[in-house]
């Protein structure tokens, strides 16, 4: 059954449970070499099948290797284990043990051979990345990570309902292309969707990340969108409607987080949009663009996590993340300001940064497909991510006005963290060769020819004069904004209420009124309901075998006409 | 008990000592070198040729003012969104 290949999701998944069962310095061994385990394990795994066994009699295949699907757990392997060296002083073991038990559902979601494993690990992201919401401890964080469950589940649901189909009408459990061309396709299309805050249920994400703790968020940004982008490209490649959802995302992303007040969802909003571009990439669906896609997915894991990182050491700090509170925070926390800058630099795809050279792959890829209004957009697009994150984000936290606040920097291991991570921007950004050999199909692409450096340079600076310039117009507010979630967190709610109001007013009208006929039949029920009346007697065993002949009889005849 | 005193006196003053970065003089620099870089961007192009995909993205300074304009609409369209979305922080809290 098994080939000399372990399942990577495996190792993760026995990480999560030793650190639960171990303590101190070996634990943090746990924490810090099962990742890299499971790393190892990943570039074992070769191309095509590696792993099949039987479950409820399919023929499933749990482990199939192939260069996107390394490279996707890759990158959640690394995301795993810098993670935890920027938690493990300060997590709670919980929520350490919990990131690594959802961690290795995407792992496990990288190399499903088929619909079923899909579907298994899908629901064990589910579950434990609300464990990990749930880890926030605070009122807030328990209330949110209910909603977060109950979204999730909804979707596994969607999800399962497609693939039972799919498995019902083709005989297969193959993870293949497909396009959403039926009842079957559309639900597991839909289910995946969910995942990645697809409209219209983005809110969940912006609802239940900045409810997290300082370090679950970091864990929480990268796996389930991220994982999402992998089903889609592994079922969806070419779907044409998922460009205009994309662009959807990108920029709903972009407005809600121009109207945030709160750091870290402002960074919430923004994986929305940076999935956006992803998402829209697979719809375009040549080869480029699921490069672009791929690649995408593996430098906004790294710059994402960043940004929440040093949105998480401020958080740490000072218990504060409303912007509206904080300011001026670089006199005392020098590294976690350049760390933040630069992965709001690389989330801008500024040059010289990793967002250069991987998103300007999927904006090529529209230009060579001719999408001139996708393409326009898109750049649209870049300008606005430099607008709601790559200035506003560092500007409001880091200088903006003197907040008073003079927290110091982040710990050694968040330090170190962040450190690992920026230089993975700039790295990437520089040299992106090593990047460029994991991707799935041939790369003949020069991102820095000088005429589109120049072009972006122009787009991203003249957006920073603007940012600067309509200030006055983006002025903090004590408020959060309403999404679609109001139509279940408000207006269901009301209805629910009235409804049961309606009933209990209903229930008392016929109780009075049931009061009323009894007084006045009181005769007649006492008669059928005591103990000599027909209802309340004592049957004998005889005549009760009796009747259930006679109704059987019944039913059985009904049953035949 | 006075050293004391004046050692916080002194870390308060510290505090509230504005930081290089945020004196007026510097900030003015740096809206002139920003300014310059700004220039510079549109006037490279003149030296150096951008391949527009689509015709008008080829056009001198295209970038810049798309950008500029870009931005601007974003931010009009969610300041005329926040009329209608924005709530009070805890208007789902009952």
């Amino acid at each position: 059954m098994i080939d000399g290949v372990l399942p990577p999701a495996l190792i993760m998944l026995a990480g999560a449970a030793l650190v639960a069962l171990t303590r101190g310095h070996l634990r943090t061994a746990v924490l810090l070499l099962s990742p890299l385990a499971t790393l190892w394990a990943v570039w074992q795994v070769p191309d095509g099948v590696a792993v099949t066994a039987q479950f409820m009699g399919y023929e499933i295949e749990p482990v199939e290797g192939s260069p996107v699907r390394r490279l996707f757990a890759s990158i959640f392997s690394i995301m795993a284990f810098t993670g935890a060296l920027f938690a493990f002083r300060q997590a709670k073991w919980y929520e350490l043990a919990a990131a690594f038990a959802y961690a290795a559902g995407a792992v496990g979601v990288c190399f499903a051979g088929d619909l079923i494993t899909l579907f298994l690990y899908w629901e064990l992201m589910a579950i434990f990345s609300t464990i990990v919401v749930w880890c926030g401890g605070t009122p807030e964080a328990r209330a949110a990570g209910i909603r977060y469950a109950i979204m999730h589940l909804l979707g596994g649901v969607i999800l399962k309902v497609g693939i039972e189909g799919v498995i019902v009408h083709t005989g297969s459990v193959d993870l293949q292309p497909m396009l959403a061309t039926n009842f079957d396709t559309w639900m597991i299309l839909i289910g995946i969707l969910i995942n990645t805050a697809a409209p219209p249920v983005s809110a969940w994400l912006a609802d239940a990340y900045p409810a997290s703790s300082p370090t679950g968020s970091v864990f929480l940004s990268a796996f389930t969108t991220k994982s999402a982008v992998l089903a889609l490209i592994l079922l969806f490649p070419g779907e044409s409607v998922l460009i205009w959802v994309g662009l959807y995302m990108i920029f709903y992303g972009i407005i809600y987080a121009l109207l945030e007040n709160d750091a870290r969802r402002i960074l919430a909003y923004s994986v929305v949009n940076q999935v956006g571009f992803m998402v829209c990439a697979v719809g375009i669906g040549t080869e480029m663009a699921l490069n672009g896609a791929a690649a995408h997915a593996f430098a906004h894991i790294v710059y994402k996590a960043l940004l929440f990182m040093s949105a998480g050491v401020v958080v740490y700090r000072t218990g504060l993340s409303r912007c509206s509170d904080l300011g001026g925070l670089f006199r005392t926390m020098p590294i976690t300001t350049v760390c933040g800058i630069i992965g709001a630099l690389a989330i801008s795809s500024f040059p010289l940064t990793s967002g250069f050279t991987t998103k300007t792959l999927i904006s090529v890829a529209a230009e060579t497909q001719g999408l001139a209004l996708v393409y326009f957009l898109l750049a649209a697009a870049s300008a606005g991510v430099f607008l709601h994150a790559g200035i506003k984000f560092p500007w409001l936290v880091f200088f903006q006005k003197d907040s008073g606040l003079r927290p110091a920097d982040a710990p050694w291991n968040m330090s170190a963290a962040m450190v690992f991570f920026a230089f993975l921007c700039i790295f990437l950004g520089v040299y992106p060769e090593p990047l460029w050999a994991l991707l799935p199909y041939p790369v003949e692409y020069d991102a820095y020819a000088i005429d589109k450096v120049l072009f972006y340079l122009q787009l991203l600076l003249f957006s920073g004069l603007a940012f600067f310039l309509l200030l006055p117009l983006m002025r903090r507010t004590l408020t959060i904004s309403l999404d679609t979630d109001w139509l279940w967190r408000v207006l269901l709610a009301r209805v629910g209420n009235w409804l049961l109001h309606a009933a209990a007013t209903l229930g008392q009208e016929l109780a009075t009124g049931f009061e009323a006929l009894k007084r006045h039949m009181g005769m007649r029920f006492e008669r059928i309901l005591n103990s000599s009346g027909a209802l309340g007697r004592t049957w004998q065993v005889g005549t009760t075998a009796l009747w259930i002949v006679v109704l059987l009889t019944i039913y059985v005849a009904l049953y035949y006409f | 008990m006075t050293a004391d005193n004046k050692q916080r006196n002194e870390q308060e003053r510290n505090a509230d000592d504005d930081h290089w970065l945020t004196k007026p003089a510097t900030v003015r620099k740096l809206w002139i070198g920003f300014s310059i870089v700004l220039a510079l961007t549109v006037l490279a192009q003149l030296v150096i040729k951008i391949k527009g995909y689509f015709g008008v993205d080829g056009t001198f300074g295209f970038g810049a003012w798309y950008g500029f304009l870009a931005c601007l609409a974003m931010v009009l369209v969610a300041k005329a969104l926040g009329v209608v979305l924005k709530r009070p922080e805890d208007y789902y809290d009952d």
